[in-house]
């Protein structure tokens, strides 16, 4: 059992009185969802408290005393591979008054001194040292009242590092479930089963994280969220991008699933086919693009294929919630700032030459990957972003309450399908996977869950 | 071989990186700084033109202001970074230039619907002169752009890197960008719909 300071999450009286039934229906929700800054502050708790919530990769803090700040819901977080190397999530809180302590976006650190008053607390959350500390009463500062709050369960899963307040949560393992094994293939793709983060698209848009998530395995919008996106990429050549999007999606061989816990995942790899270059060829154009291919293929014949592979977006959206997407090769993580305010930001991943097998062209290889990867957030996710903003617009309208997902539903036979495990697959353009992801949103927002911090280094295990 | 960069990307290879890093790093030098005040005016009112062209959405003709075979660089790290390690928030060889005002003229390009109303301000015009060729220089330069977007009014500011090529004309002088790069004070952060060219 894990030793935590337990405390009433408070969020259970905050929205006291919602009717979750009428708010989250079979077919549609409430624009209050999107809108309320109550309900806002209670999901920071019930769900960005009570989940698993992905807060950062384990290559970027490849090294004992390498920390990168992040956030849980809207606690500011310092996730740090301490000293003797386990991977916290500490508050950047100082414990005295409150201020941060960590103001640097990443780096290397065995502790972390408050600029306001000078206390000190090593990188595991121990506080180190106060000065002046005869100003003190005896014991007044003994034992874990004054270390940082930090979070008791950190786990990891293949590189992504998720937290929870959660004492009564499932084991990551459990919470993550079916998803496991699109992620899986998604790494297992890459040399050594591995990728490094490096840098990030960052972009932002005035409106609620949810609709993000809710986009997330969304194949309804996308020949018209993205029509100036499939112009493009087909301008000077065909069969390049989504255009599988373009004829009846309905009917494609494409697929979205969802494994439960609201995670999803879109599967657009049926629509090519399974042989090395299949992807490299429906990429759309980049730069460098033809000088790194003619180059391969001199120099590697068929195995050109493969390299150009790991440069290619991979076409997959992979989303674990509350707020972790894989697609393409980015890491896309969403972070609520305010009710109508989300950072949505793309990190950008590497390939690693793990068993040594790339040698000199891995280089080539990552910058081409780097272009590929600018290419959406460039051209594609700004539109979608609008979209999101003027979605936020409309539902000002305050008694045109209803906000509709019901693609699909009462039409299930011969188009859905459960297996004994209950993963649901569908066509890539109904709205299944919202339907069965706002079952979940209702459940945790319906619960009082016991969340709670811990300030003793030693207590967690993950 | 000839190719059409509007068509083919081959111009951008490991050599074109090697490059552009060396040319983007450390190439303020005081020492550098040239104080030809005609020289000065001359890219300051080629500076003031493309900013003209884009207020205006003149943006054919503001590819037209570039070489063949260029660049249009927003890096995502303040000091430019890596571009063969990290993502930009724009890496645009010729054609993906080409292919930005393409999807902007489409009319569906929806975080550009309304198009953006811009005002730019170009300022503090400091011209270097390049190792690399009598008629290559380097302009730096401040940059203030206020957006009119969705009711809200918003502003990009920083600093422009310019590769310049000199033209003789006729006329006097004229100019070629070679390399654009655009350095916003807040390129590591969250950008609100960054869909106008910088």
């Amino acid at each position: 059992m894990i030793k935590m300071d337990k405390m009433s999450a408070g969020a259970g009286s905050l929205d006291a009185g919602y009717d979750w039934d009428r708010l989250v229906q079979e077919d549609r929700v409430s624009r209050q969802i999107y809108t309320d800054p109550v309900i806002f502050a209670a999901e920071m708790t019930k769900i960005f408290g009570a989940v698993w919530v992905y807060i950062a990769h384990e290559s970027q803090i490849p090294n004992n005393d390498n920390f990168v700040r992040s956030r849980l819901g809207l606690r500011p977080i310092i996730v740090t591979r301490d000293s003797s190397g386990r991977v916290r999530a500490l508050y950047n809180r100082c414990t005295h008054r409150g201020a941060t302590i960590c103001r640097q976006d990443s780096g290397s650190a065995k502790g972390f001194t408050c600029p306001y008053h000078g206390w000190a607390y090593s990188n595991n959350g121990k506080l180190s040292g106060v000065p002046w500390p005869d100003g003190y009463a005896d014991d007044a500062l003994d034992g874990d009242k004054f270390n940082l709050a930090q979070v008791a369960r950190v786990d990891s899963y293949r590189g992504f590092i998720f937290a929870t307040l959660n004492a009564d949560a499932p084991s990551l393992d459990d919470y993550l479930g079916g998803v496991k094994q699109p992620i899986d293939e998604w790494l297992d793709r890459q040399p050594g089963g591995k990728v490094a983060v490096c840098n990030a698209n960052r972009l932002k848009f005035d409106g609620n994280w949810k609709l993000a998530y809710d986009n997330a395995a969304d194949g309804y919008h996308v020949v018209f969220s993205h029509r100036s996106l499939l112009a493009m990429e087909n301008r000077m050549a065909e069969d390049k991008g989504m255009t599988y999007y373009k004829e009846n999606p309905d009917g494609a061989p494409m697929y979205v699933r969802y494994f439960g816990n609201g995670h999803h995942f879109k599967d657009k790899r049926p629509n090519m086919e399974v042989r090395p270059g299949a992807m490299w060829e429906i990429e759309s154009l980049h730069p460098g693009m033809e000088h790194v291919e003619e180059d391969f293929r001199r120099r590697h014949g068929d195995r050109a294929n493969e390299l150009l592979d790991l440069a290619s977006s991979e076409p997959v959206n992979i989303n674990v919630f509350p707020n972790l997407m894989l697609l393409g090769n980015h890491i896309q993580v969403v972070q609520p700032l305010s009710v109508s305010e989300t950072d949505t930001t793309w990190w950008g991943t590497a390939v690693i030459d793990v068993d040594g097998d790339i040698g000199d062209d891995l280089e080539a290889i990552n910058a081409l990957r780097m272009r590929t990867q600018e290419g959406f957030p460039n051209f594609g996710e700004v539109d979608d972003l609008m979209n999101f903003e003027q979605i936020q617009a409309g539902l000002a309208a305050a008694e045109d309450e209803w906000v509709y997902m019901h693609r699909g539903l009462g039409l299930e036979e011969g188009r859905i399908t459960v297996d004994e495990g209950g993963v649901i697959t569908g066509p890539a353009t109904d709205e299944v996977f919202m339907r069965e992801t706002m079952k979940v949103y209702k459940r945790l927002m319906s619960d009082d869950p016991a969340i709670g911090i811990t300030r003793d280094p030693d207590a967690g295990d993950g | 071989m000839n190719h059409d960069p509007s068509k083919t990307s081959h111009y951008v290879d490991a050599g074109f990186y090697e490059k552009l890093i060396a040319d983007f790093g450390g190439w303020q030098s005081d020492a550098a700084e040239q104080s030809d005040v005609g020289l000065r005016d001359s890219c300051r009112r080629f500076l003031e033109k493309e900013a003209r062209f884009l207020d205006q959405g003149r943006n054919a003709e503001w590819l037209g202001l570039f070489a063949p075979e260029c660049l249009y660089w927003v890096p995502a790290s303040l000091d430019g970074g890596d571009p063969r390690r990290e993502v930009a928030v724009s890496f645009d060889d010729r054609r993906r230039m080409e292919d930005r005002v393409f999807r902007l003229d489409t009319d569906h390009a929806w975080s550009q619907q309304p198009v953006s109303r811009t005002a730019r301000l170009v300022s503090n015009v400091t011209v270097y002169a390049t190792d690399a060729a009598d008629d290559v220089f380097m302009v730096r330069s401040n940059f203030l752009t206020t957006e009119f977007q969705a009711g809200d009014k918003r502003i990009y500011t920083g600093w422009y890197g310019h590769q310049l090529r000199r033209l003789g004309n006729s006329n006097g002088e004229s100019w070629q960008i070679l390399v654009k790069q655009v350095n916003l004070i807040d390129c590591d952060q969250n950008l609100r719909n960054p869909s106008i060219v910088l």
